[in-house]
């Protein structure tokens, strides 16, 4: 089971600028939920909330109001039931692969069986096998990011909350890792809340878009592509791609003047 | 026209490739040659100027074979090394913590930050004699004399260390639900251990420096008494045996630092390409 429940989720923080406090709305009375294995995209213009929206969920920022529910229990914090993937991979430098994967393993309240065994079929699993003895600046981005995967699913969490994983990588590299996390999900089946600014990307993995404005939920809308997607390029040139791709378009330029 | 395009192309080509052969200088290469042409400008000049303001290689040369025979310049090196060692040492083992503790708790900072930033400043030479009253002359004093000296590099430097390890590591650690302790121990120290290592290294000179102003100040002894001793006879030549051994045992010990730096932390070699000399 994994389900991740949105309820009234406020944020609401204070801002100095140039000597003035300014109260800045985060988050104004967020509610959705995540369904069991499903995959959730949020979108939105930067500054709409989203990446606030998923280090709530996480625990790393706590709310000023409401509450967010993991199968139906409240979270107070950080959580083994959540595994996250941090935008630019973060993997400390000093840890090889397989050690970096190893690194949520060792923590007090994880069992494994073997943590080596685990690591490795961790990086088995997002293709690094080869690459487990590597520092991380001797990984491409892409393969750091892979990496970064890998240590979110060994703890085995309900929910992957994922912040623009593939933003920073270069068109191609996003392409092949978009293919995997689609491979990776029908294999382990997790819930996954996907944070993206890309609406091609939110289009091609999700199965419901949440658009957000301000703080906002603007629109949730569901994604009319059936799985398994195991050709993106079949899908990009589906006309419910088009179509659901100009749908999450109007709804973020919404009352916004396009240039 | 053509010809002298073709003739053009072809001394491109020879040049590119006499220039792929060739291998760059080794770097002890460099640094040799360096020291003999100081070697050599100095014992040409050096010659030119009276004996007791001034001093040449090969005279210093002799000076040394003097002391190292009749034993007085081991036994001054023993005598100064017992302090410096100790002392260093004492340094290492508090001023780490010291500041990772600092580092790491807020109010900490705002208690003690102070006092290390200030004591980083202190001419310490002022508080010599208020050292004596409180140890005597002996080795005791020596020893403070130069902790105080490095401890306050490697206290700050390991400070700064911690405040720079970036937030995003240190949430990596929460997202897997680390115990503060964990965090620390496997994340904060590591990303910090780059910083350490070079106030350690910061600390050779200081420590070095606190050492001969110890001698000076408290009871003349070791290299400092060498060195004291030899300019009231005037005899400058063997003055500069210590001041160099000083000098070579400083840059033994950055190099022996830079060493240990590249075992504990190869990582930070291999990032900033520095691992290929």
């Amino acid at each position: 089971m994994g389900e991740v429940t949105f309820l009234d989720v406020s944020k609401r923080f204070s801002l100095r600028v140039d000597g003035e406090v300014h109260q800045v709305q985060a988050l104004d009375r967020v509610s959705f939920a995540v369904k069991n294995g499903e995959i959730v995209a949020l979108i939105g213009p930067s500054g709409c909330g989203k990446t606030t929206a998923l280090r709530v969920a996480m625990g790393l920022d706590p709310s000023t109001g409401g509450r967010v529910m993991v199968d139906g229990r409240e979270i107070d914090g950080c959580g083994h039931d959540r595994g996250m993937v941090f935008q630019h991979a973060e993997l400390p430098p000093w840890l090889y692969a397989l050690q970096n994967v190893m690194f949520g393993l060792q923590m007090p309240g994880i069992r494994a069986q073997s943590l080596r065994e685990t690591a490795e079929k961790y990086l088995h699993l997002v293709g690094l096998k080869d690459s487990q003895n590597r520092r991380p600046h001797q990984l491409s981005g892409g393969m750091k990011q892979r990496v970064g995967i890998a240590r979110a699913l060994a703890i085995d969490p309900k929910v992957l909350l994922m912040d623009e994983p593939f933003g920073a990588l270069d068109a191609q590299t996003r392409e092949t890792l978009q293919a995997e996390l689609l491979d990776i999900h029908a294999r382990t089946g997790k819930t996954i809340l996907f944070v993206t600014h890309d609406l091609d990307e939110a289009v091609i993995i999700a199965d419901r878009i949440v658009v957000m404005k301000n703080g906002r939920i603007q629109e949730i809308m569901n994604v009319p592509l059936k799985r398994p997607r195991p050709e993106l390029g079949l899908v990009r040139g589906m006309p419910e791609f088009a179509e659901t791709r100009y749908k999450v378009w109007r709804a973020i330029h919404d009352g916004v003047t396009v240039h | 026209m053509v010809d002298i395009a073709n003739r053009h192309d072809k001394a491109t080509v020879a040049e590119k490739s006499e220039a792929a052969e060739r291998r760059p200088l080794p770097r002890w290469v460099i640094t040799l040659a360096s020291v003999a042409v100081l070697l050599i400008v100095w014992e040409i000049f050096g010659r030119r100027i009276n004996p007791v303001f001034g001093s040449y290689p090969s005279a210093i040369a002799v000076a040394f074979w003097e002391l190292a025979v009749s034993g007085q310049l081991w036994s001054a090196l023993y005598e100064s090394l017992r302090p410096f060692v100790l002392g260093y040492a004492l340094a290492i083992v508090i001023g780490v913590p010291l500041g990772l503790f600092i580092g790491g708790f807020r109010v900490a900072e705002a208690a003690l930050g102070f006092y290390i930033t200030a004591g980083y400043a202190m001419p310490l030479v002022a508080l010599v004699p208020l050292l004596i009253l409180w140890l005597g002359l002996g080795f005791a004093v020596k020893v403070a004399v130069v902790f105080l000296m490095s401890l306050f590099p490697i206290c700050i430097n390991t400070w700064l260390g911690v405040t720079a390890v970036p937030k995003t590591l240190i949430e990596v650690g929460k997202s897997f639900v680390a115990p503060d302790t964990v965090i620390l121990r496997r994340i904060i120290l590591p990303a910090t251990l780059p910083y350490i290592m070079a106030g350690i290294r910061l600390a050779v000179g200081r420590a070095v420096v606190g050492m001969v102003i110890a001698e000076f100040f408290t009871t003349i002894s070791g290299l400092g008494a060498v060195i004291i001793n030899s300019a009231n006879n005037f005899d400058t030549a063997t003055m500069f045996v210590p001041i160099i051994i000083l000098m070579v045992m400083a840059i033994g010990l950055n190099w022996l630092i830079g060493f240990v730096e590249s075992r504990v932390a190869p990582w930070q070699a291999e990032i900033s390409g520095r691992d290929r000399d």
